[in-house]
């Protein structure tokens, strides 16, 4: 994500202008008019800036709406991987990191400057530990194989193409008996028709093997498994949504990929920080200078809004 | 036309003496020799280099694509292998061959030279200039914008020396998901050409927001900030989400992910849906700019206010809206619902209202106007020409029905080829020599710029006409070979094509001849009256010593032409 930078270079170009001696503000960069202007040149550009970034997770949210549309019991059975208690955690992390990135601005407009410090070494502490527990859960995940795509290895099975090979098998030996057309077991019909994605045969079928396996009491057992996380192998019969659905690898490439491109999100915000406490610490911030601060607030209130949308659909999805 | 006529005159000292009184500055520093050392010009936060750059940097590319399609054109002359034998052995080699150099030609041509093409490289330099500002918004974003686009040009030139690339500029997938050429490094090249055209947009938004001099409301401004602010909008709006669509076409080679690969579960057609997003927007992203800019050609060279001004405004915007609800025209075959086909078609048919409503506009500009045929006019007429032919044929292929028989047909690279090329670079080039003197500060030569302009039009029609035709006939597009029928159209196509070639060399001869011996260029050599042909060419550093206040661009009546200096001004000035 090289792309990332400039806007913080936008920023910081409210910084520039000491060398230009025209009476204004040392912060007024030279093709500014006034200090209003500047600032709100650069509020306008961080604005357009966070629009982009909603169309990047817009454009991932929408996959997952597809994906889900087409295939809900595969979210249903890939959400049990996921512990509901870390993702609780983080979501309070990051809303707490957001009150304390607010204070941080408030202090900023005031120029209180070992407040502004303080402030922002919370909110860069809070980041920290949500990427800690994001490293907790994702090793976790790559110790039990949940990788993304092909290299998903969950009970051992090596690839993708083995784990539909397998799944092929096993549907047909248990539920011989169900009324499933032959045909649907074929897992590699591409789904030409366009937007309207047709779910699959097989998955339904399963599905309702499935919904009758939850309403036997699944869900206790589901909170039970989900009281051990400690880096257990996840007994599969723990899990209520009944066998693996064939595009088990998609909800976990669909995980990896929102929570992946959220993560470096999280890690360019806590850059962000660094860089605003140098800015703190030499003094620059005051009543009449807090852009900096001020837009990357914006910034991370925005990631931690993406993540109040990510929790609920990944986490708690039912 | 009198420019021709005084060019045998002594013109050493005048426009110099002409530029130095006007200049409020120190006479004869400008921003090309403020300062001289290589870091001035790597670093620079000076909208003026960085648009200067880019459009070296630009043209080179151009050229580079340029080299492709004569390529792609020369082994198209025969239906047996002409050229290719030349690089590889067997027929399967010699076809793959084929395949990379139209995908070579195609995406360096719409993602490194035409969508940052004027906005980028005309537009950061002119934009700032009829704001009457001394910067755009943000120059480090700006400086960023152009090295982002440096290192997409890198990620490009590595591919072509990898071996190449063969899945065609638009990345279809299950294809791209399994090509065995440098995939990954040309989609990370164009997630970060996405970046730069994102930044590019943002900066330009801001600045025509917040930069605005006093007295110039939205509905003063030239329709060249219009069409950019159109541009911009779009750019910040789609690009993101090819942005995400080409990193999950990155982890679905690097990781089988199976979001667009049918073998992993995948849906290929999602990503045709998400491509599309995306790139019928870049469509407009790289027509609109070329309109914004032949309203300013045939305006000031017709030297008579523009007609429909808010009409013209309000069609940008109107394009640009429309454009995000068309991208299902390029998959009427691709076996989306019918319903959805149908309201795709409708809003196609409606694009071209405002289009329309554009070249009507500037036909009754020129309607009783002084026309004055210089170069850039020229372009601005022949891009008239072109985009109507261009557009047109969009409908044509807008029809379900006609659609089906035109899909993937030599018809479909005729008709993006006008609207691309017949009108996107025609403008650019037109562009080009009209603020050809405020950017370097000298005069080229009309006469070898008609000529070459007329080379260039002419080439075109040669090239793609015979290409509607045998697209008609039911020719289909990338195909290495052909049936015997279709070879007099192929090959009136080549020499078209060299024409075209000959046009742009006649071009870029003048063009460097004019930067060694050109006549200086005077403060307002076509009589312009926006706000940037009230600095000297080329202008100071700080463009504008105190912000001016707006002028009104399309009011020609009080500016006098004085043909001692071969210079438009003001009459208050020359009584």
């Amino acid at each position: 994500m090289s792309g990332e930078k400039p806007p913080q270079d936008a920023t910081e170009d409210a910084g520039h202008g000491d060398d230009h001696g025209h009476g204004h503000s040392p912060y007024q960069a030279h093709h500014f008019d006034t200090m209003k202007q500047q600032f709100e040149a650069g509020k306008l550009g961080m604005w357009l800036f966070l629009a982009t970034e909603v169309l990047l997770f817009g454009g991932l949210f929408c996959f997952y709406t597809i994906f889900k549309a087409a295939d809900p019991e595969l979210f249903e059975w890939g959400h049990h991987f996921l512990d509901k208690r870390w993702g609780a955690t983080n979501t309070m992390v990051l809303l707490f990191s957001s009150l304390t990135m607010a204070l941080a601005v408030r202090e900023a407009q005031l120029g209180r400057k070992n407040r502004i410090l303080f402030y922002l070494t919370v909110t860069f502490l809070c980041g920290a530990g949500f990427m800690g527990i994001k490293y907790i859960e994702y090793s976790k995940k790559f110790h039990e194989g949940l990788f993304p795509g092909k290299y998903f290895a969950y009970e051992n099975v090596i690839d993708a193409e083995e784990v539909r090979d397998r799944q092929a098998e096993e549907d047909l030996l248990a539920h011989a008996d169900l009324e499933i057309p032959p045909a649907g077991v074929v897992t590699e019909t591409p789904k030409a028709q366009g937007l309207v994605l047709q779910p699959k045969r097989p998955p339904q079928g399963l599905a309702r093997v499935a919904e009758e396996d939850d309403h036997g009491g699944g869900h206790g057992e589901d909170d039970a498994s989900s009281d051990h996380p400690e880096g257990l192998k996840i007994d599969p019969s723990h899990l209520p949504a009944g066998p693996r659905p064939h595009n088990a690898h998609v909800f976990f490439s669909i995980y990896f990929c929102l929570t992946g491109l959220h993560g470096i999100h999280v890690l360019i915000g806590m850059g962000v920080m660094v860089w605003l406490m140098i800015l703190a610490a030499k003094g620059r911030f005051g009543p009449g200078y807090f852009t900096p601060v001020d837009l990357g607030g914006l910034y991370w209130h925005l990631v931690d809004l993406i993540w109040i949308y990510l929790f609920p659909l990944l986490y708690l999805v039912e | 036309m009198s420019q021709p006529d005084t060019e045998a005159q002594p013109v050493s000292g005048e426009p110099e003496a002409s530029s130095a009184t006007t200049s409020q500055g120190k006479p004869g520093v400008n921003y090309l020799n403020a300062t001289s050392t290589f870091a001035s010009w790597a670093l620079t936060l000076d909208h003026k280099r960085i648009g200067l750059m880019y459009l070296i940097g630009v043209l080179f590319m151009f050229l580079l694509g340029g080299v492709f399609a004569l390529l792609v054109r020369t082994e198209l002359f025969s239906p047996i292998a002409l050229i290719t034998p030349m690089f590889a052995d067997t027929p399967e080699l010699q076809a793959d061959l084929y395949n990379k150099w139209f995908t070579t030609h195609g995406a360096i041509m719409v993602f490194l030279v035409i969508i940052p093409g004027i906005p980028a490289a005309l537009g950061n330099f002119v934009l700032p200039l009829l704001l009457g500002a001394k910067d755009v918004a943000f120059p480090r974003l700006n400086l960023g914008s152009f090295y982002l686009w440096v290192i997409g040009a890198i990620f490009f030139t590595y591919v072509l020396f990898s071996g190449g690339i063969d899945t065609g500029w638009t990345f279809y997938t299950p294809y791209s998901a399994e090509s065995g050429t440098a995939v990954i490094p040309a989609l990370v090249g164009v997630f970060i050409l996405g970046f730069s055209s994102i930044f590019t947009g943002l900066n330009f938004i801001v600045t025509i927001h917040k930069m605005r001099p006093p007295g110039m409301t939205w509905f003063k401004m030239p329709l060249f900030l219009w069409a950019t602010y159109s541009t911009a909008v779009i750019q910040v709006l789609a690009t993101p989400v090819l942005g995400i669509t080409l990193l999950l076409l990155i982890l679905e080679r690097a990781l089988g992910i199976g979001i667009f690969d049918p073998r992993n579960g995948g849906d290929p057609v999602l990503f045709q849906h998400f491509f599309w997003f995306y790139s019928h927007p870049a469509v407009y992203i790289m027509i609109v700019p070329p309109m914004g800019v032949v309203s300013e050609l045939i305006a000031t060279n017709s030297h008579k206010r523009i007609f429909g001004y808010t009409y013209i405004a309000f069609s940008s915007v109107a394009i640009a809206i429309f454009s995000f609800l068309v991208w299902g025209h390029h998959m009427f075959t691709s076996g989306q619902s019918d319903k959805m086909s149908i309201i795709f078609s409708g809003i196609t048919f409606s694009v071209g209202i405002p289009s329309a409503i554009k070249v009507f506009n500037w036909l009754a500009t020129m309607y009783r106007g002084a026309l004055v045929l210089n170069t850039a006019m020229l372009y601005g007429i022949g891009f008239i020409f072109l985009f109507t032919i261009g557009g047109l044929t969009g409908l044509f292929l807008g029809v379900l029905s006609i659609n089906l028989h035109l899909h993937d047909t030599y018809f479909v690279v005729a008709h993006f080829h006008y609207v691309m090329m017949g009108s996107g670079l025609i403008a650019f080039v037109g562009g080009l020599h009209h603020w050809w003197p405020k950017m370097t500060g000298r005069m080229f030569s009309e006469f070898w710029g008609r000529i070459a302009c007329a080379l260039v039009v002419i080439g075109f029609n040669v090239t793609f006409i015979p290409q509607f035709v045998m697209g008609s006939l039911g020719m289909p597009r990338r195909y290495y070979t052909y049936a015997d029928k279709f070879e007099p159209y192929h090959q009136l196509s080549t020499v078209g094509s060299y024409i075209m070639a000959l046009g742009f060399f006649l071009t870029a001869f003048y063009l460097i001849q004019s930067l060694i011996s050109g006549k200086k260029a005077p403060m307002n050599p076509w009589g312009g009256n926006s706000l940037e042909w009230y600095t000297p060419s080329p202008p100071p550093t700080e463009n504008f010593h105190d912000t001016p206040d707006a002028t009104d661009p399309y009011d020609y009546e009080g500016l006098v032409y004085d043909p001692a200096t071969e210079n438009y001004s003001p009459k208050t000035q020359v009584s």
